[in-house]
């Protein structure tokens, strides 16, 4: 047989097995009793259906193509002996799975589900709890994780995991989970052309989303509330953040969303309700920010420095203690029509813009910055007194930093 | 005959239904009512939104309200000071007559403000909105500030025979608490900020009625920002329900202690 006659046998092979793809089913009283017993006698892409009850196993290695189907949410339990579901195999798919007690180590990154240099999965509808590490994903391409719910019980960060983790992995979509009560809720490192979208992480330990060296990214629709610090996306250029919610993030290091080294980012339809600090920007350039809403916040936005080319232009500020809190120059930031709900101005031109140019940053809050203490005066008569004189004639606060068309109304 | 048994309680509530008739007649306790009515509509008729008029009524709150206090307190003192005099001429104790005084003032300008807010603000669909308890709170700590300073106006004029003297007095005492005293408090702070203040500032807070009661409504409108600050002691107090009860308890020795006061040098003084 000469070379391609090799080639066609194997491919004929492969064909077969695709048009014969059986059906394992593993239960308590079956034939087969456990699923590594049932991956070790699967073909390739079989289908392993896994009925309800509860599979004391861990370390089980994916080595095929197969489809995983727990039927009413088989308990696979780990029993804290370490990893417990590891994919080395394309075109796996893990669905329905209920998975706990997975071991937690100080050296090795245990986790429920991981998934390694492998393309094509999908995992879905999987419930992890009592985790280390939920689903790590690493050096994988072209996946799918859906509708997946992690609850975690992480008390100190040292000793906790992330909830869902990528790493060197691309192209990979990130739906519909919800992520409790972990180290970082959804966590990225040198992973791009990632989509994240429609998640809920909250309560978690650190942050609700952290990602790092992570490029082309889409964050979409997604909550996150309650987070020890919020989110942090750091050192990443084209990320996209759209129509986030972002709730509730309370503390000194807390903040709705931690900009640090990020360039040419698009933020838009984003809200930010009642965080200590709504949005952090540090040396982040050519950043489009516009229609988010900042809401009841500490501060809206604080800029820390070394930030080029930012627009914020049509963003509703309504009821925040501090819009702007600004320690540098200005740069070429540019602030323009948005609507700001301290603002005392009139439109005598009805042309829906005010008059008289709106400036965000008050007295006060360079004070603060300087004398955190001070904050315990917010709002008194005599701090609206010196702020008000300093809206007159501005002296400490930078002259140019002004929304010179504040809308009267607000975006809806 | 049998002589009619003395209560000293029952004469003092006499004093203070009176006081508080007299007001409702000469119509002050309406004036005031009705201004707090229009406040309270055209606040929400301009911003369309619960939670703003919120704010903006909480500057009110700490800034109007002990304002009127201080000036209806002094005011009716010397106004009242004949039919005082005449009082002191009968059989009845001198803790009663001027602590009736008191609450018939104090009690009507609590029920002008309580009733001038609550009733535009119940009109707009307080009931239905998140921001009752926020309000609830301004009220409150609205009524223990009328409280406070019309006892301090109270004993302001209890203190000066001569009206000028004492209505300045009475003012500067508003002065400096509204505004002086938070810039002296301000400067403190900066001149020492290497050393750690979170105790200063927050024991400084306590020594002043409206900035008690503003630290007790920030704790509901901006308690994010108040989280931003890195001190422990802060933390526990504005994180838990510390903050809160320390600050009503405070108010509350705030407004016993002048009382207390008014009733001790009234008993004492020589008319």
């Amino acid at each position: 047989m000469g070379r391609i006659g090799v080639l066609c046998y194997f491919g004929l092979c492969l064909l077969g097995n695709h048009l014969w793809a059986g059906t394992i089913t593993v239960c308590a009283s079956c034939e087969v009793k456990t699923i590594k017993e049932g991956i070790a006698v699967a073909a390739d892409f079989d289908t392993l259906l896994i009925k309800k009850g509860i599979y004391k196993e861990f370390n089980i290695q994916v080595t095929k193509p197969l489809t995983i189907i727990g039927e009413h949410y088989p308990v696979i339990d780990g029993e804290d002996n370490g990893e417990i579901i590891t994919i080395v195999s394309n075109n796996v798919t893990i669905d329905g799975l209920f998975i706990i007690n997975v071991g937690t180590s100080y050296t090795a990154d245990y986790a429920a589900i991981r998934v390694v240099q492998s393309e094509n999965f999908l995992i879905q509808n999987v419930v992890l709890e009592k985790l280390f590490f939920g689903i790590y994903l690493e050096k994988s391409k072209n996946g799918r994780v859906y509708h997946n719910k992690i609850i975690g019980d992480a008390v100190d960060e040292y000793n906790s995991g992330n909830g869902i983790q990528l790493w060197y992995s691309q192209n990979i979509v990130v739906d519909r989970n919800i992520v409790q009560h972990v180290r970082d809720g959804i966590y990225l490192e040198f992973s791009d052309n990632i989509t994240i979208e429609n998640n809920i992480s909250s309560d978690n330990l650190r942050y609700g989303l952290h990602f790092m060296f992570s490029n082309d990214d889409i964050y979409k629709d997604n909550t996150f509330e309650n987070n020890g610090a919020g989110v942090a996306v750091m050192f990443s250029k084209r990320i996209k953040m759209l129509g986030n919610t972002f709730k509730k993030n309370w503390g000194p290091t807390s903040f709705g969303v931690l900009l640090k080294e990020i360039n040419d980012a698009e933020i838009t339809g984003n809200t930010f309700e009642e965080n200590t600090v709504g949005v952090s920007i540090e040396g982040s350039n050519r950043i489009n920010y516009s229609k988010n809403n900042f809401i009841k916040n500490g501060w809206a936005i604080k800029v820390r420095g070394a930030c080029y080319s930012n627009t914020f232009i049509h963003n509703n500020f309504m009821y925040n203690s501090f819009d702007l809190a600004y320690n540098s120059n200005l740069n070429d930031n540019i602030f323009e029509e948005n609507y700001w709900s301290d603002y005392t101005g009139y439109d005598l031109d009805r042309n829906g813009t005010g008059d008289i140019p709106y400036r965000p940053v008050k007295l006060f809050s360079y004070i603060v910055n300087r004398t955190p203490e001070t904050i315990i005066l917010l709002r008194s008569l005599f701090m609206d007194i010196i702020d008000f004189s300093e809206k007159v004639s501005p002296v400490f606060t930078p002259n140019e930093l002004v929304d010179a068309k504040p809308l009267m109304k607000k975006i809806k | 005959m049998p002589l009619r048994q003395y209560q000293p309680t029952t004469t003092m509530i006499k004093i203070l239904k009176y006081s508080f008739y007299d007001l409702m007649r000469s119509r002050w306790s309406y004036v005031y009512f009705l201004f707090y009515l229009l406040l309270g509509f055209v606040l929400l008729f301009l911003n369309n939104e619960l939670s703003k008029a919120v704010i903006t009524l909480m500057n009110v709150i700490i800034v109007l309200v002990p304002l009127i206090g201080t000036i209806f307190g002094v005011m009716y003192y010397y106004n009242s000071k004949e039919f005082t005099e005449l009082l002191l001429a009968q059989p009845i104790k001198r803790s009663s007559i001027f602590l009736g005084q008191y609450f018939g003032v104090a009690g009507s300008l609590t029920v002008s403000l309580v009733l001038g807010l609550g009733i535009p603000f119940t009109l707009y669909g307080l009931f239905q909105s998140n921001a009752i308890w926020d309000f609830s709170l301004l009220l409150i700590t609205g009524a223990f500030l009328t409280l406070i300073f019309t006892a301090v106006a109270f004993n302001i004029a209890l203190a000066n025979e001569n009206k000028i003297k004492g209505f300045g007095y009475a003012v500067l005492a508003w002065l400096f608490l509204a505004v002086i005293y938070d810039g002296l408090f301000l400067m403190s702070l900066i001149v020492f900020e290497e050393y750690p203040l979170d105790n200063l500032s927050l024991i400084a807070t306590m020594f002043n009625p409206i900035d008690l009661s503003r630290t007790l409504i920030l704790l509901k409108l901006d308690i994010s920002a108040l989280l931003g600050y890195t001190g422990a002691i802060f933390k526990q107090f504005f994180g838990t329900n510390l903050g809160l009860l320390m600050s009503i308890f405070m108010l509350f020795l705030w407004t016993v202690i002048p009382v207390w006061r008014l009733g001790y040098v009234a008993k004492r003084k020589d008319f």
